[in-house]
């Protein structure tokens, strides 16, 4: 655990002075403030920005700047002298991802707080977020794995980011991307949020949601053994 | 002496390509051990196996007395480690870089500070203590490295090319710490491709070449046994110089030149690693 904490911190000692992973965490939360206030057109859904930025959000932030983490620990092989100073693997991903995670839960909130939300909606909003994050999570730390340079990451995560962070976008505006869409973890998110006022989360959603996990998952481990078993 | 480090006909592929092939050898507490060998030999390969990074194909490696595939807690914390391009953080300070180490090492909190301070003063870099790593040059680079080695008060430092690229005086320091350690009773185990810190530093080599060890034992005894290389370098008065086999063929050649009062200068050249290097293998070591 301590290993964790120290990770934790000097991660955000690391991110306040990298401005490509710090501008990730604020960047949509700060465009959802500026455009919910500045835009006003009288047939516009309500709380149309927020659902829309909070989407690009999830697909967008944690993947992004959790791959980028770790690609760029092994590129300067910072990861190797943290694994040979007996931190286990768990505990770096545990101190990273807790770190990016929180980050993208803070900006969450921004996002949430600049939406019309009672209290209750407020918290099913952040808990769907929370979930969301997560599953970006998985697919970041399988990218920066796979990686073995910053290079490598940024051209593996700018077509995985932007189909998981566009497509609720597109979807909104067609029906065909909309089908193909709704099997993404980040549409169902989309979904789960438009549909705050009257929750109800069903089975089908559980179950892509839960798929998409795993296979993020599942990419994250085989990611893993190849870098175990190759001259990282 | 115990041994500290230990492999067993240790071998290691990446695919069909073999890195590390049936290396056998011992590396006693204590004691300075030199690899040397040139770039792809497969010395950062071996310190992988050895630090627990990486598992070999085959063979038996130990290090502090456990299976290096089953490194523990313990052996973890016994290794210091400097590598090939420093692993330090960029952004991050000096001071910044050591107390974060300092926290994985779990040094108690109140402690840090002065501990960072102290190693810092030790390595020359106090003054340096709030600049960001990137803007150190390429010399405080490898000696903040190297104080993060030793943070952790190592059984076993594993250094990777410590003193590449680095003028002499940066060199020199090093070498000072590195005896430091050593009278300390630090096993240091080095991969250089530089003969010279080689002889100067190490209790014993090994000459890494496609993945074999092609001659191991200490510096002084391998250009010993490789003595058939010494040779008679004579300067001559109108400069030219002239290489004899140090034997007696040399015998005529040379009166002939001491008859004539020709001879500017004139020395032995020892074999050196490196000689005894291109004679085994046909090649350098850089």
């Amino acid at each position: 655990m301590k290993h964790v904490i120290a990770i934790f911190k000097k991660q955000l000692k690391d991110t306040v002075k990298n401005k490509a992973v710090l501008i990730q965490f604020i960047m949509f939360p700060v465009m959802t403030l500026i455009m919910n206030n500045a835009i006003q057109i009288n047939d516009l859904p309500k709380n149309f920005f927020v659902l829309l930025f909070a989407a690009m959000y999830i697909g967008m932030a944690p993947l992004t700047a959790l791959s980028a983490i770790i690609a760029e620990e092994k590129e300067q092989n910072t990861l190797r002298v943290l694994l040979m100073s007996n931190v286990r693997p768990t505990a770096y991903l545990l101190g990273t991802g807790s770190y990016v995670w929180i980050c993208c839960l803070l900006g969450s909130a921004v996002i949430c707080f600049a939406g019309s939300y009672t209290p209750k909606e407020r918290i099913f909003f952040m808990l769907t977020m929370s979930v969301g994050i997560f599953a970006s999570l998985l697919l970041g730390a399988a990218i920066g794995t796979y990686s073995k340079t910053q290079m490598m990451a940024t051209s593996l995560m700018v077509p995985v980011m932007i189909f998981f962070s566009f497509l609720p976008m597109l979807s909104l505006f067609n029906n065909t991307i909309a089908k193909v869409a709704k099997f993404t973890y980040s549409e169902q998110i989309r979904l789960a949020l438009s549909e705050i006022g009257d929750p109800h989360i069903s089975g089908e959603s559980v179950c892509i949601v839960a798929a998409n996990m795993l296979l993020f998952a599942g990419l994250f481990l085989t990611a893993y053994k190849k870098t175990l078993s190759a001259d990282a | 002496m115990n041994d500290t480090i230990i492999t067993e006909n240790l071998s290691h592929c990446f695919g069909a390509h073999t890195v590390l092939d049936k290396l056998s050898f011992k590396v006693q507490e204590g004691e300075v051990f030199g690899l040397l060998g040139p770039s792809g030999a497969g010395k950062t390969t071996l310190i992988k196996i050895l630090t627990g990074q990486l598992t070999q194909t085959d063979g038996h490696a130990s290090l502090l007395g456990a299976d290096t595939r089953k490194l523990g807690r313990e052996e973890h914390a016994g290794i210091g480690a400097m590598m090939d391009n420093f692993g330090l953080y960029e952004r991050l300070s000096v001071y910044d870089n050591l107390a974060f180490y300092a926290e994985i090492y779990q040094v108690p909190h109140r402690q840090i500070a002065k501990m960072v301070t102290d190693i810092l003063k030790s390595m020359k870099l106090y003054d340096s203590r709030k600049t960001a790593v990137s803007g150190l040059s390429k010399g405080m680079k490898n000696r903040l490295s190297l104080a993060r080695a030793l943070m952790n008060h190592a059984k076993v430092l594993f250094l990777d090319e410590p003193t590449s690229g680095l003028d002499p005086a940066t060199t020199r320091e090093i070498h000072d710490v590195l005896r430091e350690q050593k009278a300390k009773g630090t096993t240091i185990f080095l991969t250089t491709h530089n003969m010279f810190e080689a002889e100067s530093l190490c209790d014993h080599v090994g000459l890494l070449s496609g993945g074999h060890l092609i001659e191991y034992g200490e510096p002084d005894e391998i250009c010993r046994k490789y003595n058939h290389l010494n040779r008679i370098e004579i300067t001559l008065k109108n400069g030219e110089t002239i290489t004899l086999t140090n034997d007696c063929t040399a015998a005529a050649p040379l009166a002939n030149y001491l008859e004539r009062e020709e001879i500017s200068a004139i020395h032995s050249t020892e074999p050196t690693l490196e000689s005894v290097f291109i004679e085994l293998t046909g090649k350098g070591l850089d």
